[in-house]
């Protein structure tokens, strides 16, 4: 395992990941990078494998032969609660947030691995937790305004509509300041305007918090307009990765996507 | 499960420093405008609010249930009896060694329920829970727990030659120490570990993407409850003066769930709740029907459920919400 550390390095990469559930191949030998502030898209139809390796990515899944590498290192033995340690943050595809928890708690709980305070000292509200409290709040209040949030913040989560839902979760993980975000779906269940603004804002995160970001999404426009750099998968394989003209272009993935014309998603 | 933290307006904040100081007023009031009897009483509903609150940590704010905390109970009660009896210490010096033994327990009970999820949790404490008492009545521990007879220890003396009677005393140092428990498990539960407690209970997958160490957080979630509901029991020891095995038997636990469930689950004055109602309303069942006390104590608690789905501490909040918004209309 070496350090790479230089600048040309990709943030992450993938080399050849096997995942198998009992005797099925859900991806079968994937490699691609993603370098630093990067956006990469990550498509398919169903079943192509996409979710399995984003939950490989993001340490849900153990993948069975290749290896992740995060800023060089392989994430292969990293427990899932280390991962956003590591710097790697995620949404959900149908959004999992902490339900009863007002907007704003649920932002503070993507916060939890940058502090050091456990019980006892929390118990006596010592000194060093205040601050550390003190800190977090000021960022959770600094991303509920970059993301329209200030106004729901006392609102439990659970009740707010799922365009805002998505938000918060955006909110959540970027408060805990990855350098990878991991976006399931983040298209999914939005309306046609909430897509455009989707697009202005993943662009708007990435200047603002100088980090990558790798989606998985059904919505080839958005996919397509937002991305640096595509990678197509179909049935565990990958099929395509390159710019989006490259990719949109490439035979297979118009066989692949056959009957449904490039922009089929925004319909 | 309501969230505890849903709404926080100016006006709650503000009225709810109020609040505590009036209630913490008429609490130290109490001491001298009750007879003994009464002082008992509300000494024991200290003492179960803190057991409650343990019980509401875990259950309530993580989302493990336990059904078995009234072993916890027995425990801190013992710890006590037998440092006083055996040992000669002072009352007050056996609270942190209870705590101490309590917390140790509870994370060795915890490390092995944590495989187990909800209704197995449940079930093991309540095993838990149905062995207690036989345990305590063993023979190879009687030199130490009294067996069947248990432990009588006294009464402690006020100190300082402070003008009140000793069950002023005794009422005034539960409330004390209700105190500072109250205020440990509010500063715990507002912070980041309680924050990371609640995450855990409504989405865990979520929770550990998140970077909390689920395991870590639920073992040490369950000793911090034990060690609540085992200083409960060391008070409610030098409070009755005496433990035996048949004192805390299964339906100690079944009560103190009970009262979590009415004070409200995920609600740190609804312990306080919660302990009015097991302390007193068996009483009033008592007093309406002689002959059928468990029947009314039934349908009380069924039409408290029925009330107040949110448990008190539910029903207390949207009352308040409820006249904030009738004094300031529009806000």
């Amino acid at each position: 395992m070496t350090a790479v550390a230089a600048a040309g390095a990709p943030l992450l990469s993938v080399e050849r990941v096997v995942v198998r559930f009992g005797g099925v191949v859900a991806v079968g030998g994937v490699s691609f990078d993603v370098g630093r502030r990067q956006i990469c898209g990550l498509i398919g139809p169903n079943g192509a494998g996409k979710t399995t390796l984003f939950n490989c990515i993001s340490g849900i899944y153990k993948y069975n032969d290749g290896d992740i590498q995060f800023e060089g290192k392989s994430i292969h033995a990293t427990p899932r609660h280390r991962m956003a340690g590591l710097g790697i943050g995620r949404t959900f595809q149908n959004v999992a947030l902490f339900k009863t928890l007002s907007v704003r708690d649920n932002v503070l709980v993507g916060a939890h691995h940058l502090g050091r305070s456990g019980f006892v000292a929390n118990a006596l509200r010592l000194p060093f937790v205040r601050a550390e409290g003190r800190d977090a709040e000021a960022r959770m209040r600094e991303l509920l305004d970059l993301l329209d949030l200030t106004r729901v913040a006392d609102t439990p989560a659970g009740g707010l509509p799922f365009g805002w839902q998505k938000r918060v979760e955006l909110a959540r993980a970027l408060i805990g300041r990855p350098k990878l975000l991991l976006l399931d779906e983040p298209a999914g269940g939005l309306n046609h305007g909430e897509v455009d603004e989707l697009e202005g804002l993943l662009h708007r995160i990435r200047e603002h918090f100088d980090l990558s970001i790798l989606l998985v999404e059904h919505h080839m426009n958005l996919v397509m307009r937002v991305s640096d750099k595509v990678v197509a998968l179909e049935f565990g394989i990958k099929i395509a990765d390159g710019t989006p003209d490259d990719v949109r272009n490439e035979p297979e993935v118009i066989r692949a996507y056959l009957g449904e014309s490039d922009d089929a998603g925004a319909a | 499960m309501s969230g505890s933290n849903a709404a926080g307006t100016g006006a709650l904040t503000a009225g709810r420093g109020a609040a505590v100081a009036s209630v913490l007023g008429a609490a130290v009031a109490a001491a001298f405008l009750f007879s003994d009897y009464h002082l008992f009483q509300l000494t024991l509903v200290v003492v179960y609010a803190i057991a409650i609150l343990g019980l509401t940590i875990v259950t309530g704010f993580n989302g493990q249930i336990s059904l078995g905390h009234g072993a916890f109970y027995a425990i801190g009660a013992y710890t006590t009896a037998i440092l006083m009896d055996r040992y000669d210490m002072p009352y007050w010096a056996t609270l942190p060694f209870s705590a101490v033994v309590c917390a140790g327990v509870g994370f060795l009970i915890g490390l092995p329920a944590l495989r187990l999820g909800g209704l197995y949790l449940a079930l093991t404490t309540f095993a838990l829970a149905v062995a207690t008492p036989q345990v305590l009545k063993h023979k190879l521990i009687e030199d130490y727990t009294g067996g069947v007879q248990g432990i009588v220890i006294s009464k402690p003396d006020p100190p300082f030659d402070l003008p009140i009677d000793a069950d002023q005393w005794l009422y005034l140092f539960t409330l004390a120490v209700g105190c500072v428990m109250f205020l440990l498990a509010w500063n715990l539960l507002r912070g980041r570990i309680g924050r990371a407690m609640m995450a855990i209970r409504d989405h865990a997958v979520a929770a550990e993407a998140m970077g909390i160490d689920i395991a870590m957080l639920k073992t040490r979630t369950f000793a911090v409850s034990a060690m609540f509901t085992g200083i409960a029991g060391s008070l409610g020891a030098i409070a009755v003066q005496f433990v035996a095995p048949d004192s805390f038997s299964v339906f100690l636990s079944i009560f103190l769930f009970v009262g979590l469930v009415v004070g409200g689950v995920a609600s740190i004055p609804g312990a306080i709740y919660g302990a009015l109602f097991i302390q007193f309303v068996p009483n009033v069942a008592d007093q309406l029907s002689k002959a059928a006390p468990g029947a009314v104590y039934g349908i009380l608690l069924i039409a408290v459920l029925y009330l107040a789905p949110g448990g008190a501490a539910g029903f207390v909040r949207s009352m308040t919400r409820r006249l904030c918004r009738m004094v300031r209309p529009g806000g």
